[in-house]
């Protein structure tokens, strides 16, 4: 049984024949070709699939297909705009908050949505936000530093 | 230096935040097929029949292997293993057949319908009993297994190498010292837990040629060990490897890729993708040996380490052929960073029905130095010598002498020991918050030489473009430590032009040169000094017609900012692309050809350790010496433990790029910390019960402490612009700081990793009672 879903990626629309097992992860992945979000787990453990379905961060590989009809989605690939690189993006690399980049784009998808929910968080509460997202590699320092780059100097998406 | 020591940003960051670099389970290939796995459920069992007839009526199906087609053993160093199981299956989880088929569901269900019958066979499920004469034998045919001659196995038991270091008289110096105190220590099984898991495809063609696209951290490696094992000449063989969702050591040997390749070659010209799930991760990627190390320690009244002797049993798992090589260099690091006279030490490597064990980021020395730095701390407190002082009489100091016999031309030991003490403020007593919150600091230190074959190589090519931009190619693979950073970084010094004019291509063997593996701290080092090698070719290459075409000298002339000077004239400068393809004459004819640079590198008079007692003029290419400090606050009501700080100050030689080498440090440090808080592989009768990140936990974000990352470079004389690796060694005392701040902070002493709040109250209530 195929579901009939009418969902936004990226802001383009997306129509789609879904099978009812099928994870939005794996609908991104093996239907639309965008491979950002990763697979880590499977099972919303490791956050490495973390993209923003209608403003709130989610772990793709917790939400069924069907459930997407009517849905906003944005993925790492829809973070920069016209080449021009997201504010996290640009701090993600010149902190070096990533090293092998498997969880880097679950890790801004959920910067991006606590940053868009609250633009001046505090250090404890990046801690928090992004505690659901495991790297094995950078020890989170770059991370929740390169975040508080962005809080402190943007204000509205424009540098202050 | 204009580029070296430099934080350049990384090079690979672009396309890791737009989400386009490509790891192997992104690649998605036409006509392709999915393999699934049917595995044992049982941890030792004669597998007596496999039906696979029901399997292979399934439609959808292409093919269902089993061991019994491919029977042949391999191995890195010892040739015991086999991709299927044969005959027997030696570890839970261990595969005994695979599908591939049209869908992944398909071949889900088709392992489903594979029919094993088993004879579950008594387990050893415990290194120590497995060495007892009595122990089920795992390999019971070892002794007519394929090794190399500087392992020994021993036919008959379940012990696959026993190494041995002797050095001096150890009996005699026991008997002269004024202490003399054993304890023993254990270190269970963890995980690497890179993020992304095992991933490999394998597509074989009808002319014979079969690619593999592997999530791997050695394609030279990985494809020497296919083309032995399936039979398949080195020209046939392609591997490629994209980007590395992390390794840590787990990506070090050949595991999914012997299961992808036979469902290949029988389904020719259809690629075979197999995907590991996290479950699979924890049970069939390498796991890190457990260890039990017992260390006996002499001492004088002045503080003088006289002897060792240390007991090192391993916990190998089901196969060993690379676990070996662990074991040997546990045993030649087995004293630490320290100069002792008199050591005898014994490290066994036994064979279990648990996972397999493999290398895991800092290979060995993680679990020793658990031990080692801990029984100095207890060592001090018995003798009544401050923990300080003990380590700043025998630290071994440039001109000292190693476990092995070796003379120290450089060490970083006391400058390290010295910036940690200071950073931590080790002589401040810890301030406490709450009566039942009990602060506590710890140091320990840290050695680590690069265990790999005397003679291993690495090579790298440069090519330039005819606008003087660069190609340069290597097999070293950017797993994440920044590898591809940091080697532009050394071609750019080189040639004197900006990084960003040099594009860095790796992990393709039908392209890129020969490199032996990206393991052992051993990177920035042996393909650092390639890649230098090669730049510094080609840039000799160029001068050698610039000299025609500038009317001077080669000595005359060099590289600047993109151009080849007149260094007595700096006015007199040609472009260096004017070189690119060689040079042209005023008559129009042309000499020299392209540019391009050749850099072969193998570590200079490193020469094998004597087999009988491990002592050797220089046998490892080079030591890595360094320190962490750690503040604790141990709750005594709940009994967690909370680190409040770490620092780290390690000997890196030169540092190339400092943010990659501070996000490799206090990444180190942060899973160091994991390690010695939470993390142990649960094993049950050899099943593992904790194969999710619910029950096995990793720090997150919201555990980090604070993190200080200092150096004290001094340069190795081998090294590119005097570096050294530092990748692992920078993990190995993070564990054995925070245990003996643990131990500061509540007076209790943790011998076995992790400490859990379980372990603490009851140490606690222990302690109490007394």
């Amino acid at each position: 049984m195929k579901y009939k879903v009418s969902f936004f990626v990226n802001e383009e629309p997306v129509e789609l024949y879904v099978p009812a097992n099928m994870t939005l992860l794996y609908v991104l992945r093996d239907m639309l070709n965008l491979t950002g979000a990763k697979d880590g787990c499977s099972a919303g453990e490791c956050g490495a699939c973390t993209v923003i379905m209608d403003g709130k961060p989610v772990n793709g590989c917790l939400v069924l297909a069907p459930e997407l009809d009517g849905k906003h989605i944005t993925t790492v690939e829809g973070l920069s705009k016209n080449g021009k690189l997201s504010p996290l993006q640009e701090a993600f690399i010149a902190h070096a908050a990533l090293q092998c980049g498997f969880c880097t784009p679950g890790f801004l998808m959920t910067a991006t949505a606590l940053l868009d929910e609250d633009p001046h968080p505090t250090r404890e509460q990046i801690m928090k936000g992004i505690s659901g997202n495991l790297c094995r590699c950078t020890g989170y320092k770059s991370i929740i530093e390169a975040i508080e780059d962005v809080a402190s100097h943007y204000e509205g998406g424009k540098r202050i | 230096m204009k580029y070296v020591g430099e934080s350049l940003q990384r090079v690979d960051s672009y396309k890791k935040v737009t989400g386009s670099a490509t790891f192997v389970s992104d690649v998605k290939l036409a006509r392709m097929l999915y393999a699934q796995v049917k595995r044992s459920p049982y941890p030792h069992a004669k597998i007596l029949n496999i039906d696979i007839s029901e399997a292979v009526k399934l439609p959808g199906v292409k093919c269902v292997i089993t061991g019994e087609d491919y029977k042949k053993r391999g191995g890195l160093y010892l040739e015991d293993r086999n991709f299927l199981a044969v005959g027997t299956a030696k570890y839970c989880g261990e595969a005994v057949a695979a599908v591939a088929a049209e869908t992944l569901d398909i071949a889900e269900a088709a392992v489903e319908l594979i029919k094993v019958d088993y004879e579950e066979l008594p387990a050893v499920t415990n290194a120590i009993d497995g060495m007892k004469p009595d122990a089920p034998l795992i390999h019971p045919d070892l002794g007519s297994y394929k090794v190399i001659p500087i392992f020994f196995p021993q036919p008959g038991t379940n012990i696959s190498h026993h190494y041995k270091l002797r050095k001096g008289d150890v009996d005699s110096a026991f008997s002269t010292a004024d202490f003399v105190t054993e304890h023993s220590f254990f270190i269970p099984h963890i995980q690497h837990v890179p993020i992304e898991p095992h991933a490999a495809i394998a597509l074989y063609e009808s002319d014979g040629r079969m690619t593999v696209w592997a999530s791997c951290q050695s394609p030279y490696a990985v494809r020497q060990a296919l083309s032995a094992s399936f039979d398949i000449p080195l020209n046939k063989i392609r591997v490629i490897s994209q980007a590395v969702g992390g390794g840590f050591g787990s990506k070090a040997g050949t595991t999914l890729e012997g299961i992808v390749i036979p469902l290949a070659k029988r389904c020719q010209g259809r690629p075979v993708k197999l995907v590991y799930t996290r479950e699979d991760e924890f049970e069939n990627a390498y796991v890190r040996q457990g260890l039990h190390a017992t260390i006996k320690t002499g001492i004088r009244k002045d503080g003088k380490i006289v002897a060792l002797k240390n007991r090192f049993i391993w916990d190998g798992g089901a196969y060993t052929e690379y676990g070996v090589n662990i074991v040997k260099a546990a045993g030649y690091a087995s004293p630490g960073p320290y100069d002792v006279d008199n050591i005898w030490t014994d490290s066994y490597c036994v064979y279990t029905n648990h996972p397999v064990g493999g290398p895991y980021r800092g290979f060995g020395m993680c679990e020793i130095h658990f031990a080692i730095e801990q029984n100095i701390d207890i060592v001090a407190k018995e003798t009544s010598i401050s923990e300080v002082e003990i380590r700043r009489i025998n630290g071994l100091r440039k001109g000292g002498i190693t476990g092995q016999g070796e003379k120290m031309i450089v060490s970083g030991y006391h400058d390290c020991l010295e910036t940690v003490l200071k950073e931590i403020e080790y002589d401040k007593p810890c301030v406490n918050t709450s009566p039942v919150k009990l602060r506590g600091k710890g140091i320990a230190a840290c050695w680590k030489a690069p265990s790999m074959p005397t003679d291993v190589a690495s090579s790298a090519i440069i090519r330039m473009n005819e606008d003087g931009t660069f190609f340069l190619m290597v097999s070293a693979m950017d797993i994440g430590q920044g590898s591809d950073t940091v080697l532009t970084q050394i071609a750019a010094e080189v040639l004197d032009v900006p990084p960003e004019n040099i594009t860095i291509r790796t992990g393709d063997t039908d392209h890129t040169p020969y490199e032996w593996q990206t393991v052992a701290s051993r990177t920035t080092y042996c393909a650092g000094n390639a890649v230098k090698l090669a730049a510094e070719d080609l840039k000799s290459k160029v001068i050698e017609l610039a000299q025609i075409k500038m009317c001077a000298y080669k000595r005359e002339l060099e590289f600047q900012n993109g151009f080849v000077v007149n260094k007595m004239h700096p006015e007199n400068r040609v472009p260096i692309q004017t070189f690119a393809l060689g040079l042209t004459l005023p008559d129009g004819s042309g000499v020299g050809g392209p540019a391009i640079g050749v850099g072969t590198f193998v570590v200079p008079n490193n020469m094998n350790a004597d087999k009988y007692t491990g002592m050797g003029e220089h046998p490892v290419a080079f030591w890595t010496i360094g320190f962490n400090g750690a503040e604790v606050e141990v709750d005594t009501e709940t009994g967690l433990i909370k680190v409040l700080k770490m620092v780290s100050c390690f000997d890196p030689g030169k540092v190339i790029n400092p943010l990659t080498y501070q996000g490799q440090v206090e990444g180190a440090m942060v899973q160091a910390m994991g390690t010695v808080l939470w993390e142990e592989l649960k094993l049950k009768d050899g099943h593992i019960l904790n194969k999710n990140f619910v029950d096995y936990k990793i720090a997150t974000a919201y555990d980090i402490p604070e993190l200080i990352v200092k150096v004290a470079e001094n340069a190795e004389l081998t090294g590119p612009y005097g570096a050294r690796g530092i990748g692992e060694p920078v993990m190995v005392p993070g564990a054995p700081a925070i245990a003996n701040a643990v131990a500061n902070a509540i007076g209790c002493r943790f011998t076995r990793m992790p400490i859990t709040p379980d372990d603490v109250l009851n140490a606690l209530k222990g302690k109490n009672k007394k």
